[in-house]
């Protein structure tokens, strides 16, 4: 259940706006893959771009190739839909749907797939997604309360067992604790650990202790001024790049001598 | 009045927070506005009573009277006999229009919210709104040059071929039927559905979308996941001020109904049937100049009628809405 992405030559642009340029790397299997860098350099921008969602903002457009499993999720014959069933996402700010309950929102993106589902399979899913995501114990006796009811860590923990029920490839988490308390904050880490065993995990953070405590590689995005394209500067297992990172411009930027 | 203020107690500025206190500008301005917010408010309670008072005053003659009393103006109907079949008709056509209308709304509103591009949104939504615009008279000439004789020949299909149902049985010429009168209604009440729909769609939060589409959503199913349930209860109440003007609709009804006659007590559920079905309204304005002493008050206990209806279609939108809060997305 997950599969390695490797980026070559990727660009990206809004518009005419060249908001990337050049990015390549590759993104392992079952493991931990952090982007860190300064607002506005385009790691989010990046994020978007593995499992399509760039595109939806009018304009928005991506050149170079993105390569899963032997398949360039921009090749002229790939449907989004069918690259974002498979790659799942988690946003900055938890977003489970307040029209739905708990059970409802674990169950959404699998009754897309317009799967009728016995209910005993749904139940199934429904604990085993919810206890993947730590929030079974929490939640098990209000299933079908609404989901926007729950806490912010609650609700982000939900989103994350929404996004692993339909079983995909790959997990993209796009900051996903800087809403949430301390608390939360390590309940979802700990959390990012335990899904490494299944997924390939890419996190987007501002928080470097953060990267450094759950990440296996680490990428440093940064932009050399104001109104340039933003850049992958270097890339390399997590320890080496807090510890020794090759580049000035990293060390500057994870010692805090940035700017 | 800033006798007490001690001196490490000083506003922001450095100033004893106790001037802020009484005569400034500001607290006048809030005080002005507090006071006419609740003085709009009163009134709207107050012209809303006096209308009901109204009704209720004028009604009582005939509600009370013996049928005997206005024989003459219902033609021996009592007036539960009188108001029945125009209360059924006034619903009937009101709901034949909502189940025209609504669906089509719905469609509109999503497509110039979030389907359709840029440079064309912007004229449908225009061209929507100016429906609005239209007096209800115009629309009933529309509708008894042109709608009348075209749909005719559609009705008499439809009633020859699903005859076999109920509803569609017994189509007669001219279609000054209800279903007329419904479909002019229905366009009459398409374009508020549609402007308070979109507005609603409008509002959907980003990130919802967002949480859809990230799960494989294709359009219409975030359509369906994130932006109609968000939109619900505003669909809902768009449906019922739709509703509410549907209902008390004068002129277009009057102009291509033709009712039932007069004096006689017909509940037809043969909606391509003709001169089956009157309005409460349409049959006020038909009415009023021949009718007197008693008359006038038969017809206002319909419009009493009118006046319930109404309101127990706004308690119901209430309580749908209601119903649902805490899953509406407003929390």
């Amino acid at each position: 259940m997950s599969k390695r992405i490797d980026v070559s030559d990727l660009d990206i642009y809004y518009g005419d706006f060249k908001a990337v340029q050049g990015v390549t790397m590759a993104i392992e299997p079952r493991s931990v893959t952090a982007l860190i860098g300064p607002s506005g350099c385009g790691k989010s921008t990046f994020l978007r771009t593995l499992n399509r969602m760039h595109e939806v903002i009018p304009g928005a457009r991506v050149e170079g190739k993105a390569v899963m499993d032997g398949v360039d999720i921009y090749g002229s014959g790939v449907d989004p839909v069918e690259v974002r069933r498979q790659i799942g996402m988690v946003f900055q700010r938890p977003n489970p749907f307040p029209t739905m309950s708990i059970r409802e929102n674990v169950l959404a993106g699998v009754k897309l797939n317009n799967r009728r589902m016995p209910k005993a399979a749904a139940d199934e899913l429904v604990e085993g997604s919810l206890r993947h995501a730590n929030l079974w114990n929490e939640v098990k006796d209000r299933l079908d309360k609404p989901g926007s009811g729950l806490s912010g860590g609650q609700q982000q923990r939900l989103c994350i067992a929404r996004a692993i029920a339909v079983s995909p490839q790959v997990l993209l988490m796009d900051e996903p604790c800087s809403a949430l308390d301390p608390i939360s904050t390590l309940a979802i880490e700990d959390l990012i650990h335990e899904l490494k065993e299944d997924y390939t995990i890419v996190i987007v953070t501002h928080n470097m202790q953060q990267a450094s405590r759950v990440s296996d590689r680490t990428g440093f995005f940064n932009l050399e001024a104001t109104g340039q394209p933003g850049q992958l500067v270097e890339m390399d297992d997590t320890t080496t790049m807090f510890s020794a990172p090759s580049k000035k411009a990293t060390e500057d930027y994870i010692s805090g001598r940035f700017g | 009045m800033s006798t007490d203020v001690t001196p490490e107690a000083p506003g922001a500025e450095g100033r004893p927070l106790a001037s802020r206190r009484g005569t400034t500008p500001g607290r006048f301005g809030n005080r002005l506005f507090a006071g006419l917010s609740t003085a709009s408010g009163i009134l709207i309670l107050v012209t809303l009573a006096a209308v009901a008072i109204f009704l209720v005053r004028e009604a009582l003659p005939a509600i009370t009277a013996s049928p005997a009393a206005y024989a003459d103006f219902t033609r021996d109907l009592n007036l539960g006999q009188y108001i029945g079949p125009l209360v059924f008709g006034t619903v009937l056509a009101a709901l034949i229009a909502l189940v025209i209308a609504v669906p089509l709304s719905i469609g509109i509103a999503l497509f110039i919210a979030h389907y359709a591009p840029k440079r064309l949104s912007g004229p449908v939504a225009y061209v929507v709104d100016l429906l609005a615009a239209i007096p209800s008279v115009v629309y009933g000439l529309w509708g008894f040059f042109w709608l009348v004789p075209k749909i005719g020949p559609i009705m008499d299909w439809i009633s020859q071929k699903l005859g076999f149902i109920p509803i569609f049985a017994d189509y007669a010429p001219p279609a000054k039927n209800v279903t007329s009168a419904a479909i002019v209604l229905a366009v009459m009440i398409l374009p508020i559905i549609t402007a308070v729909s979109r507005e609603v769609f409008l509002q959907t939060p980003r990130l919802h979308i967002e949480a859809s589409l990230a799960l494989g959503a294709t359009r219409w199913e975030v359509a369906r996941q994130a932006i109609l349930p968000f939109g619900r209860s505003g669909v809902i109440s768009a449906s019922m001020l739709g509703l509410g003007r549907a209902l008390g609709e004068t002129m277009a009804v009057l102009m291509i109904l033709a009712p039932f006659a007069r004096g006689t007590e017909v509940y037809s559920i043969k909606i391509l049937a003709s001169a089956e079905h009157q309005t409460i309204a349409a049959n006020i304005a038909q009415q009023i100049r021949e009718a007197h002493g008693m008359g006038v008050s038969v017809l206002i206990a319909s419009g009493l009628a009118l006046f319930a209806i109404t309101l127990v279609v706004n308690m119901a939108a209430r309580w749908i809405v209601a119903r649902r809060a805490a899953f509406s997305g407003a929390n």
